[in-house]
């Protein structure tokens, strides 16, 4: 389990309670505030060095936002990020240019990542000219021996984007993140826009990449097989919250919060057998807006398993190690009470923590749950 | 050709080498596809030819033998005191009122003409440029106060203006310069600023400043390359705008004061004589048409040139001409059709493979 201490050395980045908050304008030439996207509310998280933190969640979560606010280019609302100990969130852009060569970003869309008027050369060696680590034949040493490394032929650092395929060009986006020797790149759904056979290319040579160099990844997708592929832990995100985070192979074979267990089965199986078997849990209704999100756990609303309290207080994070909750309570209809205040934790340590009133325990089937509570729902209509 | 097929070689090859394979730039896609359109190569050659003949203008007045200022009454007016037509005397476009070469006054009024309509764009697309970047790029409060000002200079009624300015600090070239200048940015910058605010969404903008570059690196390497296709085609559109309005206020009396020939002077006095002495009101007028309709025709040929949807369009006539060259040759009027149809097919696959 992670340590609460700023300075523990395994921790590369920490983030506590982010908050980032986008302004909602109305009104034509008079522009008012009318409201406020609540885009992260409340997320910490660490993020240990040379391991991978996979952040998983469906559009409009908030995983984007939360790693340009890591990645220093966006301010936060409020809440603190620190980066080997010191806190980037209110640094100005001269006192953070240094820290920018410790954390790279690699974008989702290798199409709109790379400047198409520039080439490939000046595209890569951008980062030694910004930071003036090198210039001339140095320079074009160096880029060349990126795109040799991230497997592009390195000959061909006179041509344009447009001149490679998507996964030649996701490569350039790894060259260029590459080149100032982060210690920490995030990853913004870096093959969500690539075929499946390049996907596996470009995960492989980022793994590579990581041994090679010891790097931190902060992983963001959904797609959840590729996460678990490479992430050691995974933090699962709705509306804003972290709502799940474990070690990848214990979220993954003990999804504890409902959202995670819909999450996993609607997620696709190669096996037409096993996706037949698979029980499917369908979440009825849409995301509510991040404008105005739900009180008490947000993802009550269309949650199989909603109770009363779940509208009105908020679960916080914890985990749920302690409870032997199949054995003592029926399954599906575990009380807060019984469960009892676990041990707060924070997403990317060791443990399994969950915000959940009734975390879902081994063996129960949510979609009863879900029938029941239709059931309960349609009643009095 | 050439060049794709060395592509797939070294793909597939890894031990072929070959050193620092070079792109196609998009400059050069767009001059081979402007090559092929013909009103603007044509729009280009009497584009070059003015500017030969404008710098040349002193060389072919020592060839007349005509100076650009000196009256000839003896072999430049005929009996009456009027101007002599096109050819007599050695004057080839004939005499304006006072007996001076017209060839020579409209050469040397090519001059002003093309010098106020290139200077005054260069400037006003680097001015155009500069605020539509920042405005786009900062926006803000930066952006109200630029883009307001810019609204207010394309409202203001320009000629009333220049009336105004050039009464008040007396007709000049530097003032013509100015005037000109002050209302062709505004145009520019606004169409600058848009282009800027969908640029800087990109997800590259983004990544250099994860790279931690400065807004004027961003705004210089990352944004400008991407500004300067539409800048170029909008500059070209502007010289001939440029060029009428020094025409004008010289018409007007307000701008280029006679002795010195400028087409605009050249009008307005040529308006008391087009009934003894028509070539004075026609050549002048001619060339002013030709220099505005050629440069107004370039542009719109390397604004189709520049966009990649024309591609096909344009494959398709290049082949097309190819083929009628060809068929023309063997004399077959048949054969002609029929490849037309064939072609433009050949051309339809050719491009999506």
């Amino acid at each position: 389990m992670a340590t609460a201490n700023n300075t523990d050395d395994n921790v590369l980045v920490r983030v506590e309670n982010v908050v980032k908050y986008f302004p909602v304008k109305a009104g034509g030439f008079l522009k008012h505030t009318v409201g406020h996207v609540h885009a992260v509310d409340d997320v910490s998280l660490v993020i240990e060095r040379g391991k991978t933190l996979g952040l998983v969640g469906e559009t409009g979560s908030g995983k984007s936002t939360l790693a340009r606010c890591v990645a220093g280019l966006i301010p936060v609302t409020s809440g603190k990020v620190f980066l080997n100990g010191t806190d980037i969130s209110r640094l100005s852009r001269g006192a953070m240019r240094p820290l920018r060569r410790e954390v790279q970003m690699i974008f989702q869309d290798p199409y709109s990542s790379l400047n198409p008027r520039r080439r490939v050369g000046a595209i890569i060696g951008d980062p030694f000219a910004i930071h003036k680590t090198a210039t001339g034949a140095e320079r074009k040493r160096m880029v060349q021996e990126l795109m040799e490394r991230v497997g592009l032929n390195p000959e061909h650092f006179n041509r344009f984007p447009a001149e490679f395929s998507g996964g030649q060009r996701q490569r350039i986006g790894v060259a260029r993140a590459l080149a100032l020797r982060p210690k920490l790149i995030i990853c913004d759904e870096p093959v969500s826009a690539l075929d499946v056979s390049i996907q596996a290319q470009v995960l492989n040579l980022l793994s590579d990449l990581q041994s090679e160099y010891g790097l931190s990844y902060l992983f963001i997708a959904h797609d959840l097989e590729v996460v678990r592929h490479v992430s050691d832990k995974v933090s699962v995100m709705y509306l804003g919250r972290i709502g799940e985070a474990a070690p990848a192979d214990s979220l993954y074979s003990q999804p504890r919060h409902p959202y995670t267990v819909a999450l996993l089965s609607a997620a696709p199986a190669a096996d037409p057998n096993a996706a037949a078997a698979r029980q499917r849990i369908i979440l009825t209704g849409d995301v509510p807006s991040p404008i105005d999100p739900p009180a008490g756990c947000r993802f009550h609303p269309r949650c199989p398993k909603a109770q009363d309290i779940c509208g009105r207080v908020e679960p916080p994070l914890v985990t749920h190690d302690d409870l032997e909750i199949s054995k003592t309570v029926p399954p599906g209809w575990q009380s807060a009470d019984a469960a009892g205040p676990g041990v707060p934790g924070i997403p990317g340590g060791e443990a399994h923590v969950t915000a959940c009133h009734f975390p879902v325990v081994p063996g129960e089937t949510l979609a009863s749950a879900r029938t029941a509570s239709i059931a309960a729902e349609r009643e009095p209509a | 050709m050439s060049v794709t097929e060395v592509q797939f070689s070294s793909q597939g090859l890894d031990n072929v080498a070959i050193t620092s394979v070079e792109g196609r730039t998009q400059w050069q896609l767009t001059w081979r596809r402007l090559r092929s359109d013909k009103v603007s190569m044509i729009a280009m050659a009497v584009i070059v030819i003015m500017i030969i003949l404008a710098i040349a203008a002193p060389a072919v007045a020592a060839l007349t033998g005509h100076d650009v200022n000196t009256a000839y009454p003896v072999t430049g007016e005929n009996m009456d005191g009027n101007p002599v037509g096109p050819g007599t005397n050695g004057f080839l476009l004939g005499t304006d009122s006072t007996g001076r070469d017209l060839l020579v006054r409209i050469l040397y009024g090519a001059r002003i003409s093309l010098f106020v309509g290139i200077v005054t764009t260069l400037i006003a697309s680097v001015l155009g440029v500069a605020v539509g970047l920042i405005a786009g790029y900062f926006g803000g409060v930066v952006d109200t106060v630029l883009a307001r000002f810019t609204d207010a200079v394309l409202a203001f009624p320009y000629i009333v203006l220049a009336l105004a300015l050039a009464v008040v600090f007396g007709p000049s070239l530097t003032i013509i310069l100015v005037m000109i200048t002050f209302f062709s940015w505004a145009g520019i910058a606004r169409i600058v600023r848009g282009q800027t605010l969908s640029i800087k969404e990109k997800e590259y903008i983004e990544a250099a400043r994860s790279l931690g570059a400065g807004p004027f690196r961003i705004m210089f390497f990352d944004i400008l390359p991407n500004l300067l296709a539409p800048v170029l085609v909008i500059a070209t559109l502007y010289i001939p705008n440029a060029v009428v309005f020094e025409s004008t206020l010289s018409y007007l009396g307000l701008g280029v004061q006679p002795p010195t020939p400028s087409w605009g002077n050249m009008l307005s006095d040529a308006q008391n004589f087009y009934q003894v002495a028509w070539w004075y009101l026609v050549f002048p007028a001619a060339v002013l048409l030709i220099t505005t309709l050629a440069f107004n025709l370039l542009g719109d040929g390397i604004r189709d040139a520049m966009d990649p949807r024309t591609e096909k369009l344009i494959a398709a006539r290049r082949l097309r001409r190819r083929q009628t060259r060809r068929s023309m040759n063997k004399g077959n009027k048949e054969a002609l059709r029929g490849l037309a149809v064939g072609g433009a097919a050949t051309a339809d696959t050719r491009m999506k493979g």
